[in-house]
């Protein structure tokens, strides 16, 4: 199974994560700053695999991707194929590619629940449900347009920005 | 500015927030973007800004209006996930928002609670059985919701849930299994979770999920091979699986789906070892996947289950081979070369020469940037060294160490020292080759290892008499050099280098050169138990050197300068500070004067007689009896004396000793597991109780096992029995054989049944965890007309259980035998109808397939 779902920054805050056994927060912040280390280390075109039996147990390992100033990194174990997850990070970002034109580390920041419902899409329960982006993608906006339609927000937002139009 | 929770004042000022709520509050309300800015504005006063949000949050997710308490809610959680507070506190209010008519507060609600709910951090859990039920059978009661609604309690059921939890949702999980939607593939995912969460769901929901693989939606038998995956993974036990075989075998050769077929190999690969004649059956279409597959990751697949499953089947094998070289070739990309390197440790010994055709891209892969790839080329090449290429082989890793990194060195040398070292030896040919090696392993910079080197210097030393010329040359060397000394982890290789030439000093050629290392100003460097060697080792050195005098071997004049040398370098020691030290300079000093006559030999006659004695009586104290290596098992075979009780618990020792104490408590625990928060507390209470023992050991000694030390000054002397000659094994004829070699392999000491104790000691059988899913699933699948079978077993085991009863009352007339026997015989028969009813029921559906 996919232990953890992890988008890390190069700077090593953490900007999604989603644990699929479930961790308390200070058992989660101890897994990200070791990941990051473990990561922040690796020079260029090195292989993507780390070992993570001193994190997440026995027989774990990840996988990671970078892509500007943000790691993808996914942790799994041995029912998972290693170049099967290394696809899996690739889906994952060309769908959050799609779904926000060109993603960059700002969209990754303001779109927390997006983002986890796109992920939600795609693996359930530490399993893998869809391996195709555009159908993620359908589902997705799916979910938005029902979202949007019978949302009662009242005509004037609630918050600041949305009311001075920042 | 109206409101001024909306800024974020730089000095972070609490004083301007109250916790009073402001019209402005009640009006305004930060949304989640607002907060990230905050958060981001200013990354120095973040924890006063988070706290400040905290605050915030309190106050506006209590509010009645479901809006603000989802906006609260929001923001809580994403405090909660990326910046790691607690939310434990508001379950409550994420229990409120769930029921919400409103899908984008209802997703927010989930989303929190799949993310903080759990049985370790709150106790609300059971509150939102309702909710959950009425979330997850909402597709059957209102069309008009979405069909994606169901999803949401599936999240949250997979991860946060509780075994009661799932026992009371898992029949509404049910429904979603057997329907054909698009929400089948998460039930699926969901079901398996809840499965392992609580296995009294099997009954309800094993028949469904089996179901779900001969489903039409081929996501969904993806979903389904991959729960069944997870469920056959070890530390569960796959044997309950076996029956799903032919199933699973259907979606092998039909499947085209990758996912779906790399799954199923994995299936396989953890039943083929149950069933061998599953075997058969899969290693055809494996071969056909191997020889046309263009996908990477299947062509994987197929190689790792071929070599742990098939080794024996040479076609698969070669094919296998092939595509890891393939994989290995792969200059532009490390990921295939570290998976082929991955896969090649797989290959058992009998295709080593697989390993030696690749040996120059393994070689290289030593050196590669990728700290990954190294490790593993490491492994690699210590797995597959063997007698013939081990010199080779380790000298490279050894220079490689010296060019490398801390880490990796280190890696490298505990490797070489633990393969070198492992069955006595059994892979070095050529011990003065791998002495010298073991003083390159000592140069290496960063090295941590000198504990270990040390150990097998004396190691050797004792077992092997034909090395020790080379390990005097050796530790000569290393005592010569003063750069050494002022590293401490090679503390240990020199105590180990004294120690040598101390006990094998008949090979020095030069005395005093070697004095000359030991006494040099830099030892005063070296830890005081090493310090206690060399001067033990003086002592040696010097009465071999009086000996060999008196028998005409060296001059007087060494002698002479020898002495000189101790009294000018340790003299002033005489006063100083360690105990042990001090004591061992005392008797250095004393010999000195027990030989101060030496001078004048050979001008008196009985003079010298006299000296000649005493240089013979010095002798033989130190050096008549070479030490050896002493049998783990020794201490066992002495018989213990008739009227010597030896008890395990020292517990009750502790009232002698408190008798005597002074009142302070010492805690004697005998159990080895409490040793360190013993030492710990020892330390504590130190040195009363230390002086204290001492004490009580003086006079109660003979309760006390004899401790190392003990050991060997005991077998210095006449009571210990020396070790018997028949447990020496010798190893000349093999290689004898070898025409490189040129002189045979000396004999290693060995005791044999030291290997074979540690071994007991030290493996552990890796026993797959008996759970109670294989139990539950073993008895759904052999059907039902074994519950009946089942139920008139338990009806008579309850007969039995009462004739029990009564057996045991006429237990107390006598008979106990045979009642026990009727009982046991009893139990055996209601155990192997069960078994073989059951497996007589599966084996016709397996027997049919295999054939």
């Amino acid at each position: 199974m996919i232990k953890a779902v992890m988008i890390i920054s190069t700077q090593g805050q953490a900007r999604l994560l989603k644990f699929y056994e479930f961790q308390p927060p200070e058992k989660q912040q101890e897994i990200v700053r070791n990941v990051y280390g473990a990561l922040s280390g690796r020079p260029e075109n090195v292989s993507s695999f780390v070992d993570a039996e001193s994190i997440f147990g026995q027989g774990t390992r990840l996988v990671y991707k970078q892509m500007a100033t943000l790691y993808f990194v996914f942790a799994f174990d041995n029912s998972e194929n290693e170049l099967a997850m290394l696809d899996l990070i690739q889906v994952f970002v060309e769908t959050l590619d799609k779904c926000f034109k060109n993603v960059c580390e700002l969209d990754v920041i303001f779109n927390f629940n997006k983002l986890h419902t796109i992920l939600d899409e795609m693996i359930l329960g530490g399993q893998v449900i869809d391996t195709n982006s555009e159908q993620i993608i359908q589902q997705v906006d799916e979910i938005t347009r029902i979202e949007k339609s019978s949302s009662t927000t009242s005509l004037v937002p609630k918050s600041i920005s949305a009311r001075f139009g920042r | 500015m109206a409101s001024s929770s909306s800024s974020s004042p730089a000095t972070g000022s609490n004083s301007v927030i109250s916790s009073a709520t402001t019209l402005a509050d009640s009006l305004f309300q930060r949304s989640l973007d607002d907060l990230i800015k905050s958060l981001r504005s200013d990354p120095a006063s973040e924890p006063s800004a988070i706290s400040r949000a905290i605050a915030e949050i309190r106050r506006e997710i209590r509010s009645p209006e479901p809006l603000t308490k989802s906006i609260a809610l929001q923001k809580l959680t994403y405090l909660s996930s990326l910046h790691f507070i607690s939310m434990a506190w508001a379950s409550f209010h994420t229990l409120e928002l769930l029921p919400s008519p409103i899908p984008h507060i209802k997703r927010l609600a989930y989303l929190s609670a799949s993310l903080s709910f759990h049985p370790s951090t709150t106790d609300l859990l059971p509150l939102s059985t309702h909710q959950l039920h009425k979330d997850l059978t909402s597709l059957s009661s209102n069309s008009s919701t979405s069909p994606s609604l169901p999803s949401l309690p599936l999240h949250f059921l997979s991860v946060s849930s509780s075994p009661d939890l799932a026992l009371h949702l898992a029949p509404d999980l049910a429904p979603l299994l057997s329907r054909p939607s698009p929400l089948q593939p998460k039930a699926v995912a969901s079901a398996y979770r809840v499965l392992s969460f609580c296995p009294t769901t099997v009954p309800i929901l094993f028949k469904p999920l089996v179901d779900c693989l001969s489903s039409e939606n081929p996501q969904t038998v993806s979903a389904a091979i991959g729960a069944f995956c997870e469920l056959s993974s070890p530390p569960n036990d796959p044997t309950p699986y076996l029956p799903l075989a032919p199933e699973i075998h259907k979606i092998l050769t039909n499947s085209k789906s990758n996912w779906i077929l790399i799954k199923t190999l994995k299936i396989f690969s953890r039943l083929v070892p149950l069933e061998p004649r599953l075997g058969n059956r899969i290693v055809d279409p494996i071969c056909q996947f191997l020889r046309q597959s263009q996908a990477k990751s299947l062509v994987l697949e197929c190689v790792k289950t071929v070599l742990s499953c098939f080794p024996s089947h040479e076609e698969a094998v070669q094919l296998a081979i092939e595509k890891i070289k393939e994989l290995l070739n792969s200059d532009d990309d490390p990921n295939l070369r570290y998976l082929g390197l991955q896969t090649l440790e797989m290959l058992g010994p009998n295709h080593n020469y697989a390993i030696e055709s690749n040996r120059e891209i393994v070689a290289r892969s030593l050196t590669d940037p990728d700290r990954t790839i190294r490790k593993k080329a490491l492994q690699l090449i210590v797995k597959t060294t063997s007698q013939s290429n081990s010199i080779e082989t380790f000298s490279l890793l050894v220079k490689e160490a010296a060019k490398s990194d801390l880490e990796f060195a280190n890696e490298i040398l505990d490797s070489v020292l633990s393969v070198c070292g492992k069955d006595d030896y059994a892979l070095v040919m050529d011990f003065d080759w791998y002495i010298s090696l073991l003083g390159e392993m000592a140069r290496v910079p960063n090295s941590t290892k000198g504990e270990e080197i040390g150990r097998q210097m004396i190691d050797i030393g004792i077992r092997v008499r034909d090395a020790r010329q080379e390990l005097i040359r050796v530790s000569r060397e290393l005592l010569i050099d003063p750069s050494l000394y002022g590293n401490p982890f090679l503390a240990c290789v020199l105590s180990a280098c004294a120690w040598i030439c101390g006990e094998f000093v008949e090979f020095l050629k030069d005395f005093v050169e070697l004095l000359e290392a030991l006494l040099q100003p830099r030892v005063n460097l070296l830890p005081s138990s090493v310090r206690v060697v060399f001067i033990q080792s003086i002592i040696k050195v010097l009465i071999f050197s009086f000996y060999s005098f008196v028998e005409g071997k060296i001059s007087i004049d060494s002698v002479l300068r020898m002495v000189n040398l101790i009294e000018i370098t340790l003299g002033p020691l005489v006063e100083c500070d360690d105990v042990a030290v001090l004591e061992r300079i005392r008797n250095l000093f004393g010999v000195i004067y027990l030989l101060r006559d030496i001078k004048d030999y050979k001008k008196d006659e009985e003079k010298d007689r006299e000296i000649g004695e005493i240089a013979n009586i010095l002798k033989k104290i130190l050096f008549s009896e070479k030490m050896g290596p002493v049998s783990i098992n020794a201490q066992k075979r002495i018989p213990v004396p008739d009227g010597l009780e030896l008890k395990e618990n020292l517990a009750d020792l502790a009232e002698f000793i408190t008798s005597t104490s002074t009142g302070t408590d010492i805690f004697l625990n005998p159990k080895r597991e409490n040793e360190n928060e013993n030492l710990r507390e020892e330390m504590r209470i130190e040195t009363k109780s230390s002086s204290i023992l001492l004490e009580h050991r003086k006079r109660h000694g003979l309760y006390y096992l004899p401790t190392e030390k003990d050991e060997k000054e005991a077998e210095l002397t006449e009571d210990f029995p020396l070790v018997k000659d028949d447990l020496i094994t010798v190893n000349n004829e093999e290689s004898s054989r070898r025409l490189k070699v040129l002189k045979p392999r000396p004999t290693v000491v060995k005791l044999e049944e030291e290997t074979e104790d540690l071994l007991q000691a030290s493996s552990s059988v890796s026993v797959v965890k008996t759970d109670n899913i294989s139990g539950a699933i073993m008895s759904v699948l052999s059907g039902n007309k074994n519950e009946s079978e089942n139920r008139e077993l338990n009806s008579s085991q309850e007969r039995g259980k009462e004739r029990e009863k009564n057996t045991d009352r006429e237990r107390k007339k006598g008979s106990k035998k045979n009642e026990e026997r009727r009982r046991k015989s009893r139990n055996r028969k209601e155990k192997e109808a069960s078994v073989v009813s059951s497996a007589s029921k599966q084996e016709p559906a397996i027997q049919d397939f295999l054939l």
